[in-house]
């Protein structure tokens, strides 16, 4: 059973991110991801890390895609149209890609460590939740200045937003 | 029968090729966002599933879990900068296609 909800919600993923690539329309690719996140959030369930699929569901499949798909809105974008293709970036891009699937297949083919092909059942938590525990991490320890300094990122990005979108610098 | 610690590599490994197939591949610059995201969620994937396989004391190890939340943040942040970048860039420019906007090629 959870074997099958596993490869359900990878193809699921899959197909959906196959669908961001190859689907002409920017509105139809940024609608593809938000299944494609709804699928890995899935899939961070099946391993019991609840706290970061209800994470990826707020934040990377509501917030980020609203904010996306409001600037393709913004840009009034059309689908592209059909352009010549650039053979050389064309057979690059696919040697490339083939190169990393060969590799990923080699890497996954031989016989890495122990505990590699080990099954887990799901967890049973009987004193904490997913979330307390993560939180224990987070903030737990003797300081929690990641936290503290991914504060001042956002802070900064946020200038920085503001400072991007001003009609001119001055 | 559960899946194991290869098939949640397999996955991710796959996710990040499609990812990379889409940078490698497409001109809009919007969608060439989008796949950079599915590249930066594959790694997230692989983290959680290390995370989830290395049981220390019959828990996972949380820090793992922790590291994935600063990359969504930082992911957050990212994603807000990049697209105000893209909008002055179409301000000044009038397209979003990769190919058009040359001005820094050698």
């Amino acid at each position: 059973m959870q074997l099958a909800l596993f490869w359900l919600f990878a193809a699921l993923m899959l197909l959906f991110g196959v669908a961001v690539v190859c689907l002409r329309s920017p509105v139809s690719s940024a609608l593809s991801l938000v299944m494609s996140f709804l699928g890995l959030a899935m899939l961070f369930f099946t391993l019991d890390a609840f706290f970061i699929g209800i994470v990826q569901i707020l934040v990377y499949a509501g917030a980020v895609m609203v904010l996306f798909l409001f600037i393709i809105m913004l840009l009034d974008l059309k689908s592209e149209g059909v352009r010549r293709l650039n053979v050389f970036a064309l057979s690059g891009g696919a040697l490339v890609l083939l190169g990393f699937v060969g590799l990923l297949v080699k890497v996954l083919t031989s016989a890495p460590g122990e505990g590699y092909n080990v099954a887990k059942p799901a967890l049973a938590h009987p004193e904490a939740s997913d979330v307390a525990l993560v939180g224990h991490a987070l903030f737990g320890g003797l300081n929690n200045y990641p936290f503290q300094i991914v504060a001042v990122l956002l802070l900064v990005a946020t200038v920085g937003v503001v400072l991007l979108s001003k009609k001119e610098l001055k | 029968m559960a899946p194991t610690l290869g098939d949640y590599l397999l996955v991710s490994g796959l996710l990040f090729s499609i990812g990379l197939a889409g940078v490698l591949l497409r001109r809009n610059i919007l969608v060439i966002f989008m796949c950079l995201e599915l590249m930066l969620n594959a790694a997230n994937l692989s983290l959680v599933a290390f995370s989830r396989f290395q049981l220390p004391d019959g828990m996972p190890n949380y820090n793992a879990q922790v590291l994935v939340f600063f990359i969504i943040t930082v992911a957050a942040a990212e994603v807000a900068v990049g697209l105000a970048i893209i909008v002055s860039l179409y301000r000044a420019k009038q397209t979003t296609h990769v190919e058009d906007l040359n001005s820094l090629k050698f």
